[in-house]
């Protein structure tokens, strides 16, 4: 069978699974719609979490990413999986005992107002919608490539399974889909894994042979530091990024992942807080499943692309790959315009070197080589992986099925999180208190149906690359709701004033910052280099220094304001108490 | 009187349970920030001078080892709060 037919059906499988699973899990209360009825087993729930929170930039562009950081990547492997550790300790019980359906709705009760809410709902659709375009560009880029149509139509058909099921099943749908995703999603991912590494290595299990020696001699990881810095690279286990930006966006995107409104949420779905605590360790095991395969997809992309346009010393005029021998994956991704060869020595073979090394220009140069020739976008190295590989080609559509359900997934839960915002904080909560369950439903339904077109408009025309997007919602979430959330809870002592203030402060600044440099929505104004950067700190960076002025001025404004009412001091006693978690809220 | 001397013996109750709850919080994010930021972050130069198989140490940290240690510790952190729920009495039914 040929790979497009094959596409089909492995994709449609999916597809028809997660529509039997959300037809035979519609909500029928707002409870099931907000928070699955909180009956939701804590493995399961982890399982959902891992699905929900593992994104179409988790399974497609990070292990790319990785490759060609090198030490680099890191960043996101620890910030992406160091934040549920701080999620189970410090917030995720807490607002399980809490007990009620939104992240503003905990903000508005504990800093007793209204105006916290709404900030809260601000940067909440703020940060869901930033996220979501990332997630609808992923889907509209997978369809795309392997279904062989456009992106737009690919972005379409997306936005029509994330209605079904979103909008039909709500949490309780979304759970389930979500489970199966999950399945989808990592044997997608570790498949191809296990194949490349048994071919490298010897060994299957991608962990332990990232750190193996190749079949060819030697360990890998030397090796590729070899091969890299020859071609005038910094070395793979170096990276190039200073160590004050590591930690600081490592910071941002722990600070971010417990942050984030549609992670967060999955928690109350459990029945006990008892469950919140370890359904929260169960996440990180089925997360760090992918996030522990990914350095060595990226270690293992890096050294099969490296070594298939370079194959021998470098300098040797013909150890670079000839162009018209070039392999039948490279003629398929330069379709996509994903990946590019600009001939400029005019030599017909490829050359692909770190041309901004002015050192190593020099020796190129002395060789005749006129510049870097090979542009690779980073969002291919996993999605073309099982074809470098020579792998079967049902493979490659299980890899494209994997990526649909990563980038659908987390779509749908952030589509959820902005509905049920908006109907339950904004117009249950604000405009139209009045309102029945079944029209608060209805508004639910209504506003996820208003929420998918706009995350379509923002999908056809994206305000920046996918990972660039996720890394602007972090820095949101670390400066603006992790630590209303985490003082809340831990403080008795911060007002409204104070929570409101430092929100604000957090946001805007952080805003500023990335909007100064990255220019999103307006041109930058000023170029995004380390020179220009305050401390050294990356726009990616920035959000820890917006979470620091955050906590800063909440406590300034707090020290400075009257102390909050007997009633909340009640409430934040109350939510640090497991018992008496397990009775419904009715509302 | 007896309900303002139980409504005291709550009050302690609560607060020896937030304290053991922090202490453990404490701990458990000590461990956190040395394998993730100070193994893999301000320490990987030293470490990176030990090796483990084919890996350099700091470098394995940053990229396998602090997410095998944070699983641990959700897990660990979850059984100690059991017990200190149940010590203090405030565990779930």
């Amino acid at each position: 069978m040929d790979l497009k037919t094959l596409t089909y059906l492995i994709v449609g499988a999916s597809f028809a699974l997660y529509f039997g699973i959300a037809l035979y899990t519609t909500a029928r209360s707002t409870g099931d719609f907000y928070v699955a009825g909180k009956g939701v087993h804590p493995v399961v729930n982890g399982m959902a979490t891992a699905a929900d929170w593992m994104s179409a930039a988790s399974f497609i562009s990070m292990a790319g990413l990785i490759a060609f950081l090198g030490y680099g990547g890191s960043v996101y492997l620890m910030g992406w999986t160091g934040g549920y550790v701080l999620l189970a300790m410090l917030l995720a019980p807490y607002l399980r005992k809490y007990g009620k359906f939104t992240v503003p709705e905990f903000i508005g009760d504990r800093y007793y107002s209204k105006a916290a809410r709404l900030v809260a709902v601000v940067c909440l659709i703020f940060i869901s919608f930033t996220y979501v375009a990332g997630q609808m560009r992923g889907v509209g880029i997978v369809f795309s490539r392997f279904m062989e149509v456009s992106v737009e139509t690919g972005l379409i058909v997306g936005m029509g399974i994330v209605f079904v099921y979103a909008v039909l099943g709500g949490m309780k749908g979304i759970t389930y889909t979500q489970v199966a995703q999950y399945v989808v999603l990592i044997s997608a991912y570790t498949v191809p894994a296990v194949f490349i590494a048994f071919n490298l290595t010897g060994n299957p299990v991608p962990q332990v042979a990232m750190g193996s020696e190749l079949t060819s001699g030697g360990y890998m990881l030397d090796r590729l530091n070899t091969l890299v810095t020859d071609l005038g690279f910094a070395a793979y286990t170096d990276g190039n990024k200073t160590t004050i930006d590591i930690f600081c966006i490592t910071l941002v995107l722990m600070a971010g992942t417990a942050g984030l409104p549609h992670v967060i949420v999955r928690f109350f779905t459990v029945p006990k807080v008892r469950d919140a605590r370890s359904s929260t360790g169960w996440a990180l095991v089925f997360i760090a499943l992918l996030y522990t395969v990914a350095p060595a997809v990226g270690a293992m992309a890096r050294y099969n692309l490296t070594t298939t346009i370079q194959n021998g010393d470098v300098g040797v005029a013909t150890a670079n790959l000839e162009y018209e021998q070039r392999p039948e994956w490279f003629k398929r991704w330069e379709k996509t315009g994903l990946l590019a060869f600009q001939d400029k020595n005019g030599d017909g073979r490829i050359q692909y070197y770190n041309d901004k090394n002015p050192q190593f220009v020099e020796k190129a140069s002395a060789w005749g080589w006129k510049g870097n020739e090979l542009t690779v976008n980073n969002d291919i190295m996993v999605l073309a992986n099982p074809e470098i590989a020579n792998l079967p080609n049902w493979v490659i559509a299980l890899v494209a099925a994997g990526g649909i359900a990563a980038a659908l997934s987390t779509a749908a839960g952030l589509l959820l999180v902005i509905s049920s915002s908006i109907s339950h904080d904004l117009m249950k909560g604000a405009l139209t208190p009045n309102i029945t369950e079944k029209q608060e439903l209805t508004a639910g339904r209504l506003a996820a149906a208003v929420a998918i077109l706009i995350a379509g408009y923002l999908g056809w025309n994206p305000p920046a690359f996918v990972a660039q997007v996720v890394a602007f919602a972090f820095g949101l979430a670390a400066a603006s709701l992790f630590p209303a959330i985490l003082m809340g809870i831990f403080s008795r002592t911060i007002t409204r004033e104070g929570a409101i203030a430092g929100m604000l402060t957090g946001l805007i600044f952080t805003m500023g910052y990335i909007l100064y440099f990255k220019g999103i929505f307006i041109a930058p104004l000023a170029a995004d280099v380390p020179a220009n950067w305050m401390l050294g700190i990356s726009p990616e960076g920035i959000g820890s220094v917006g979470m620091l002025l955050n906590f800063l001025v909440a406590f300034a404004v707090s020290k400075m304001t009257a102390a909050p009412p007997r009633d909340v001091q009640e409430l934040i006693e109350t939510i640090r108490l497991p018992a008496g978690a397990g009775s419904a809220h009715s509302h | 009187m007896t309900v303002n001397s139980a409504d005291s013996a709550r009050a302690t109750q609560r607060n020896s349970y937030w304290r053991a709850s922090l202490r453990l919080i404490m701990l458990c994010l000590v461990i956190w920030f040395v394998v993730s930021y100070g193994f893999g972050i301000l320490l990987v130069d030293q470490m990176n001078a030990i090796n483990l198989g084919g890996f350099k140490l700091g470098f394995w940290f940053a990229q396998q080892g602090s997410i095998y240690v944070f699983v641990v510790l959700i897990f660990f952190y979850a059984m100690r709060m059991n017990v200190i729920d149940r010590q203090h009495g405030v565990h779930e039914d």
